[in-house]
């Protein structure tokens, strides 16, 4: 007897997978943040976290506790709600943008033939871009609960700062839908598998100014001035403490990984290893090897993000605008005439 | 008005052009440069474990000496109380009794002697002064402590271990500077 028509194995599926994933997040982030402080440190000939456990390895663990045990201060003038939603904000949009990732092509597993991304959906793009707008408003929110004018300058830097990033990342995405001509995901990775060459090929320059575009929206330098800390003490964290503070710094983190998965799949394949035949070994197998595959280009973008970090001072806040406005945005225009004509000229 | 030196360079103010405006060229030299420092030699010292070498003529923690029959050799006279330009020493003596001739080696002593680390200034003066080579300066120095009172270093802190009794606490704190 059925309960309801469902299919019951469908939801533990999907729960399941939602589970692994977002503790996976989680804990990648943890070890982000570790992986942060030990490639600013060996670029600046340092030996970095190196204390606790074998290597440092047990630091972001350390963190955590620390941040866990430290005092919940809501600051009196703060408005009590908005400031508790901020961070909460901040780290669901973040969260929220890996179930459209596809991880890994499908394993069958008891006679179940699973996907291995939690929602294929056909705008999966714009979801994306749904959700990570949404990620700002956990900031600006948080910024402005707080009733410090530090952290609202930093609200208002956050907001402007992300309205005219999306701007050049959206155009340099349309680009880029234009030459794949589907939303979803998971349709763009296959096509690159099948494909002969990855997007990146085809899109150079959408590839870079979505790259910058990027960096900007995870407020990560040379586009931190939301918490630019030497002008604005830390910015829309200022009031912050406890976890609170940990769920704004990790949302960072997630949205750096997020944002590093996102560009694997659309411009670099995804879980696509390139040289190497998926029919050749068991399909489980080869699911496996593609889920290996996204991560290892994944941790290659969050490399080159910390990379980026610390060689590179913080623009100043016209130059910000400046870059935003006059030249990236001209510049996804003209690579969306570009890819048009190719397009036309083509057919 | 005429230059002082030849060295002065008029600032630029060229509008940047629009490779500069997209800084990647220059970004991408500044990442070579980091990524360069990835294959440099640490310079880190390790502290706890590792500690970095004192040059030889380091002066430290004082040390009361010991003669070779493990004798006090400090008479108080008071040269380097004299001689201290930061009035760190103060001592007190005492005349040495019959049975005592194995403790000090002459017939006066110090019954109490103290440095105050925090006027201390490490100048050596009285290494210098001292005319029985009872005092030196070690190549250790004075660890951090909770009160000013913890810095104000006795006879206990400062004596040598006997070299007759714990002949090896005293090669550790004679150290190379013997």
């Amino acid at each position: 007897m059925t309960i309801l028509a469902l299919d019951w194995g469908f939801i533990i599926e999907k729960l399941i997978m939602i589970a692994i994933i977002v503790f996976a997040s989680l804990g990648i982030a943890l070890y982000t943040t570790f992986g942060e402080r030990k490639v600013a440190a060996i670029l600046q000939d340092r030996p970095g976290p190196s204390r606790a456990g074998p290597f440092g390895l047990l630091q972001p663990l350390a963190d955590g506790l620390k941040l866990i045990m430290k005092e919940e201060i809501i600051p009196n003038a703060a408005n009590k709600w908005l400031f508790i939603l901020g961070p909460g904000l901040a780290m669901t949009a973040s969260l929220m943008s890996c179930a459209v990732i596809p991880w890994g092509s499908a394993v069958d597993v008891f006679g179940r033939h699973v996907e291995l991304q939690i929602a294929d959906v056909n705008i999966g793009i714009l979801y994306v871009f749904a959700v990570v707008s949404m990620g700002v408003y956990g900031i600006m929110i948080g910024g402005w609960a707080s009733n410090n004018k530090f952290s609202l300058m930093s609200a208002l830097r956050a907001a402007s700062q992300a309205i005219s990033y999306e701007l050049a990342m959206g155009l340099a995405l349309i680009a880029l839908l234009m030459t794949t001509g589907t939303l979803s995901l998971k349709t763009i990775v296959e096509q690159q598998v099948q494909g002969h060459w990855w997007n990146v090929v085809y899109q150079p320059l959408g590839f870079l100014i979505f790259f910058i575009t990027a960096m900007a929206e995870c407020n990560r330098t040379p586009f931190d001035l939301p918490e630019a800390e030497n002008e604005l003490n830390f910015g829309y964290h200022q009031e912050y403490s406890s976890m609170k503070l940990g769920f704004y710094l990790f949302a960072e983190y997630i949205n750096m990984i997020m944002s590093s998965a996102i560009m694997a799949c659309m411009y670099f394949g995804g879980y696509d290893l390139p040289f190497f035949n998926e029919a050749s070994v068991a399909p489980n197998i080869a699911a496996l090897i593609g889920v290996g595959t996204l991560l290892i280009k994944i941790v290659l973008f969050i490399f080159l993000f910390m990379w980026i970090r610390w060689t590179i001072p913080r623009f100043r806040y016209d130059q910000l605008m400046g870059l935003g406005w006059k030249t990236l945005i001209p510049l996804a225009l003209f690579n969306m005439l570009l890819t048009g004509a190719v397009i036309l000229a083509k057919l | 008005m005429q230059a002082l030196t030849n060295k002065a360079q008029a600032v630029n103010r060229k509008p940047m052009t629009l490779l500069e405006r997209l800084y990647l060229i220059n970004i991408i030299k500044g990442m070579l440069i980091t990524f360069s420092h990835m294959f440099k030699k640490q310079p880190t010292i390790r502290y706890p474990e590792q500690k970095r070498e004192f040059s030889p003529v380091f002066r430290g923690l004082h040390v009361l000496n010991r003669d070779e029959e493990g004798r006090e050799r400090c008479t108080a006279c008071g040269l380097c109380a004299v001689a201290c330009p930061a009035e760190a020493i103060t001592m007190e003596a005492a005349e040495r009794v019959e049975g005592e001739e194995q403790l000090y080696r002459e017939e006066k002593y110090a019954a109490k002697y103290e440095i105050n680390m925090l006027r201390c200034i490490f100048c050596g003066l009285c290494e210098d002064a001292c005319p029985k080579d009872a005092i030196y300066l070690s190549e250790t120095f004075a660890p951090a402590n909770y009160t000013r009172k913890g810095f104000i270093y006795g006879k206990s802190d400062l004596l040598i271990p006997n070299p007759l009794t714990e002949a090896s606490a005293f090669a550790e704190a004679k150290g190379v500077e013997a």
